[in-house]
């Protein structure tokens, strides 16, 4: 067991070692470099740009060097100082711009992974306890919609819909007044009745994706010998069926957080910019049409770190939830 | 009728007559594993009906030049966001049988100054079919000027209304077939390439380059794909041509997206690598590369084609999500996520809801794909059950 943890944190380093790179390659892939932008945009603001300051700050950023040393000199002072470069569009360094929107990003995410695991749970086991019931053939038909759709439609019609019907827009996480208040119940009140539209409309993609794998798995479960066993010895259904196939058919719930953190962080990403939420994924659009590519690695950095993050507890839990892995992989 | 029934059916089905059970099952016992899937594959009603539905988008991808009513980039500043108006048969004066449009009349309104249009019920256009329009190139080398249907004064049709720029929305959504739907098959032909050779590879040769593969797909799929995708689509150039941009982004989505079937190769060479009949090839001093080739392939094929089928409706949303948030395909070029970018914001859906169609239009590609793939997956199996 704790082998098996500390395996897995140790392949945890070279994955982000892997993403690093990747990341770093991207910064540098848009023809014209940082400082070639700064010093245009130095020199249309009306300043007189001399071959000195360039010099210098060409070598403040380190660009007369080669690749592999820029590369770790941009990797060391993330990881040593948390310096992840400056921001040319903002003029401030990328580090202050990024946490408060990740949090915000972590929590959107966060609280639309319970959503769907408190609708995809029931709906699940209904389905699969009632297979070609109408409520199975309505469950399965959302299922379909709700994973066809992109989740930026989904978000345009809900908001379109809220205008045309109540007449108020559904878009950022807090009216006009509250926006810059302090927190305060009034204001937390106030983003409780606008959180729930990126979690309905993230959610819809994910829920839909857990209830076929739930009544997939449980409806598997539901077939073997030993459920058959348990009835013939006159176990009630109800117990039948949450002691022991539910137990098995839920491993999806724990281990689909590995790939479903990844699509919800993606989804964020498109959904925040059409609903204009404060998360990562407005900023690092604007940043990438910008090519401001220190903002858009630090974002794209991080982001994926969460994730991989996510990816890692949620193997731990699943190893400690279902026994059968922990023997197969020791 | 049902030959694959017959081998599951045909021991106790004594209701048919000897001969004609006979003739059935041994066309059952001759067919090729191909016909068996295609058999089992029939008898699924809604994949059936999205299949014909796929296939009827693709003609309209294939024919959009003729198809659409007009010239995708003929606009006028008097049809500006104007409503559908639907095609009609009774009017003023009784039924007739040639359809027909109603014309418009526009106005401001006196508050908003916005244009609103009413319905005018004087001028009556009747829809002519292969009628001369807007000149084209029928794809993209034969020119004409031959369209399906129009009217003789060539008034704009806007069936499904008109964009900000009174460009006829219909015509862009034909048009913009063309792209997104090939895009997804092109994406997954070049996904599946790097799917075959890495899984395959990993499940033939296994030990260490087994290890060092499945590691990287674990790490690609632990990835948050959009923004890497955004990432990845905006360091594109953007001096290059709207055909290299469409396979830049094409390589981008493949990219990411071989994992997938890269995992449905693996698993099923190792399982297939264990059973008898390859055994039995091997024994018999067959060559690796013919096993693989005349008994392992064919009896994977039909799999692969089904994750193929459930991987192209992704392909579509992922262009479409590009596209709509300005990173992917750009203006001049018609796609569906490129349309979807007239409806950015609550303002504009709101003045005109039409604009949203696109979406709809990615909504039906993505479920008939998904329904087929899902018919073909239950279908890959012919002697199951």
């Amino acid at each position: 067991m704790a082998m098996f943890i500390v395996k897995r944190v140790l392949l945890f380093i070279p994955t982000l070692f892997v993403i690093s790179i990747v990341v770093f390659i991207l910064i540098q892939a848009p023809p014209g470099d940082y400082l070639t932008i700064l010093i245009t945009n130095m020199r249309e603001s009306g300043q007189i740009v001399d071959e000195a300051v360039i010099a210098s700050l060409q070598q403040r950023y380190g660009l007369d060097q080669p690749l592999v040393t820029r590369y770790f000199r941009w990797i060391g002072n993330i990881v040593f100082r948390g310096d992840f470069g400056v921001s040319f569009q903002w003029n401030r360094p990328v580090s202050e711009l990024i946490w408060e929107r990740l949090l915000w990003t972590f929590v959107i995410s966060f609280s639309t992974l319970i959503f769907t695991w408190l609708v995809a749970f029931p709906i699940g086991i209904f389905s699969a306890t009632h297979q070609y019931s109408p409520l199975d053939y309505v469950a399965t038909f959302f299922g379909f919609i709700g994973l066809a759709i992109p989740n930026f439609m989904i978000a345009l019609v809900l908001m379109w819909l809220g205008y045309s019907w109540f007449g108020f827009s559904m878009g950022g996480l807090f009216s006009a007044e509250f926006v810059r208040a302090p927190w305060s119940y009034a204001k937390f009140v106030n983003m409780l009745q606008h959180i729930w539209v990126p979690i309905v409309v993230l959610g819809t993609a994910g829920t839909a994706g857990l209830i076929r794998t739930m009544r997939a798995n449980l409806l598997d479960e539901l077939r073997k010998p030993y459920v058959v066993t348990a009835r013939a010895k006159g176990l009630s259904e109800s117990r039948l069926i949450w002691k022991y196939p539910v137990r098995v058919a839920l491993n999806p719930f724990v281990s689909s957080v590995g790939y479903v953190l990844p699509q919800l962080i993606s989804g964020a990403a498109i959904v925040s910019v059409v609903l204009s939420l404060p998360t990562t994924g407005p900023m690092l659009l604007r940043a990438l049409l910008s090519q401001d590519m220190y903002l858009a690695g630090g974002f794209v950095l991080m982001l994926s770190t969460l994730t991989v993050i996510g990816t890692l507890i949620s193997d731990i839990l699943l190893v400690i939830i279902d026994p059968r892995i922990r023997y197969e992989r020791g | 009728m049902d030959e694959v029934s017959v081998i599951q059916e045909g021991k106790d089905n004594a209701g048919l007559s000897g001969a004609k059970l006979q003739a059935s099952a041994e066309r059952v016992y001759t067919a090729s594993q191909a016909q068996l899937v295609w058999w089992k594959f029939r008898k699924h009603k809604v994949a059936m009906a999205s299949l014909w539905i796929l296939v009827a988008l693709y003609t309209i991808a294939i024919f959009c030049e003729f198809l659409a009513p007009h010239s995708p980039r003929r606009y006028s500043a008097q049809y500006v966001n104007a409503p559908p108006r639907p095609v009609r048969f009774a009017g003023e004066d009784g039924f007739s049988l040639r359809p027909f449009v109603y014309g418009y009349t526009s106005g401001r309104d006196p508050v908003t100054l916005a244009r609103v249009y009413e319905i005018d019920r004087e001028s009556v256009y009747p829809l002519r079919f292969f009628v001369r329009g807007d000149p084209y190139k029928l794809f993209g080398v034969i020119p004409w000027d031959v369209h399906l249907m129009g009217t003789r004064e060539n008034v704009p049709l806007l069936l499904w209304g008109a964009d900000e720029l009174g460009r006829d929305v219909m015509t862009r959504i034909v048009y913009g077939a063309r792209i997104s739907l090939s895009i997804g098959l092109v994406g997954v032909f070049l996904s599946l390439f790097i799917g075959i050779l890495l899984g395959g590879l990993s499940g033939y040769v296994g030990g260490f380059l087994d290890t060092i593969i499945q590691r990287l797909i674990e790490l690609l799929r632990s990835l948050p794909a959009i923004p890497l995708w955004l990432m990845l689509a905006a360091a594109l150039p953007a001096d290059w041509s709207p055909v290299a941009t469409y396979f830049g982004i094409t390589v981008i989505l493949s990219f990411l997206g071989w994992t997938a079937l890269a995992r449905v190769v693996r698993g099923r060479f190792i399982s297939l690598r264990e059973e008898d009949f390859v055994l039995a090839a091997r024994l018999i001093g067959a060559k690796r590369l013919y096993v693989i080739r005349r008994h392992m392939v064919p009896s994977f094929a039909s799999h692969l084609i089904a994750s193929v089928t459930l991987s192209v409706p992704a392909m579509i949303l992922a262009e479409t999500s590009l596209s709509f948030l300005g990173v992917g395909l750009q203006a001049p070029v018609i796609s569906w996520g490129v349309l979807m970018q007239s409806a950015q914001n609550l303002r504009s859906v709101v003045q005109a809801p039409w604009l949203l169609l696109p979406g709809a239009a990615v909504v039906v590609a993505v479920l008939a794909f998904n329904f087929v793939g899902d018919g073909l997956r239950d279908a890959a199996d012919p002697f199951s059950q």
